[in-house]
């Protein structure tokens, strides 16, 4: 018992929460980013440019088919001899970017798949350019749909910021493993931490999901 | 890159053949496991439905890793010694199971609800309108989605590194320290990584177009 107390310090606990700034830090930069990059590699791949479209259609399945971790290993150990030296924040946020745009590009052209045919005809049909209709017309349909489908692709993205820890970057997981490796009978009160404050983040976020879902609907 | 793996191949196959291992073992386990909590959350017994609704929502919601590292220290710590690729296999199991049954769960709602009716009528028990009737379509819809799954166990798979569990990627880790050739290194693990997982996608995407 006396563990669990020592375990549930305050000083640790501000340490965790530190870890959960981090966390959180890493996920809205990366989602951010990959989002921006994702629509637009998306809409690439959607549109059927000659050549283009192939080339980053091919890159997309590469990259999507990799394990996460592989591509961290690689920016983190493999770039510095190509001469590109990131921080262990940098290093996680790079990779997170590189694998959920290719993610969320995938998400965005079956959205826009999805969305009706008829309404790009009849927006070029009203005399808009093709771009027009996309950013007019097809693109906030395709996003409103898409929603459930990017929550879940958010909340993927921050459990998966827990294997930045292999780099040493100091988010949740880490810091964690930082307590428990002062006392060995930490272990379990630390990951019952972690299991819950994982739980609470990406669970709220799922429940926001729904309800956005619902009202949409 | 031909040179390093010329010099390596033993590592690297080595490797591939306990990536390969860990996710078949962890796909059947996790299949068994994920439907039958998929059919308790179909259940009409609202207690059932509750435990199978608890599981899902916990173990989708925790990072992969932080169930892998809890089996691999605590098992060790309070009750039998396991090693890496159990400790690791045990937790991509349970992981991949929760995303199985919301999968499969998803596959069973969709079948229409008159088929059950139907087959009630006809004087089937519920078990019986369940294995014969409902489950059958059930799967056959979930294929796709599944495929998608078990491409995304390969890739969690490499957690297994975490653990010491000899995968690819540990492999891939130990040869790179050795050579100190990092980029290549990755590149061939990476190369490994794609036999597997990118003809399963490939196929899953054609039974998707095919189905739709």
């Amino acid at each position: 018992m006396q563990n669990w107390i020592n375990a549930y310090s305050a000083m640790n606990l501000r340490f965790l929460f530190k870890g959960l700034l981090v966390t959180l830090e890493i996920s809205i930069v990366s989602v951010i980013l990959s989002m921006i990059f994702g629509s637009i590699l998306g809409i690439v791949r959607y549109t059927k440019i000659p050549w283009l479209s192939e080339i980053v259609g091919f890159i997309i399945d590469i990259i999507r088919n990799l394990p996460l971790l592989l591509i961290i290993f690689f920016v983190y150990f493999g770039l510095p001899s190509l001469g590109f030296k990131p921080d262990t924040i940098v290093a996680a946020i790079f990779a997170m970017t590189v694998f959920e745009s290719m993610m969320i590009a995938e998400i965005i052209r079956s959205g826009i798949g999805a969305v009706n045919r008829g309404q790009l005809e009849a927006s070029r049909a009203v005399g808009m350019k093709y771009y027009q209709a996309m950013w007019h017309v097809i693109l906030p349909q395709a996003y409103k749909n898409m929603i459930p489908a990017l929550v879940s692709q958010l909340i993927s993205l921050i459990k998966d910021t827990s294997l930045a820890t292999i780099i040493v970057t100091p988010e949740l997981m880490q810091h964690a493993q930082v307590i428990y490796g002062q006392n060995a009978n930490y272990i379990v009160p630390m990951y019952l931490a972690l299991a819950v404050l994982y739980f609470i983040v990406c669970y709220s976020l799922s429940i926001i999901s729904r309800i956005i879902d619902r009202k949409m609907a | 890159m031909l040179n390093l793996f010329v010099n390596n191949w033993h590592s690297f196959l080595t490797g591939f053949g306990w990536t390969i291992l860990s996710s078949i073992v962890a796909l059947i386990l996790s299949l068994i496991i994920g439907s039958l909590f998929a059919i308790m959350e179909v259940m009409p017994n609202k207690a059932l439905r509750i435990i199978g609704n608890i599981y899902v929502e916990i173990f989708r919601n925790i990072p992969l890793l932080v169930i892998t590292m809890f089996f691999y220290l605590v098992i060790p710590l309070y009750f039998v010694k396991i090693n890496g690729f159990t400790a690791g296999t045990i937790g991509l199991t349970i992981y991949t199971s929760a995303f199985i049954a919301e999968t499969v769960r998803s596959g069973i709602n969709s079948v229409d609800i008159g088929q059950m009716e139907a087959s009630r009528a006809m004087g089937m028990t519920y078990g019986q309108a369940m294995r014969y009737i409902v489950l059958p379509q059930a799967f056959k819809l979930v294929i796709p989605p599944l495929g998608n799954q078990f491409v995304n166990l390969v890739k969690n798979s490499s957690v297994l590194a975490f653990v010491a569990g000899f995968d690819l990627m540990y492999q891939g880790n130990a040869i790179a320290s050795q050579t100190f050739d990092t980029v290549n290194t990755y590149l061939v693990v990476g190369l490994f990584y794609l036999i597997i997982t990118l003809p399963i996608s490939y196929y899953m995407q054609h039974l998707e177009r095919k189905l739709a």
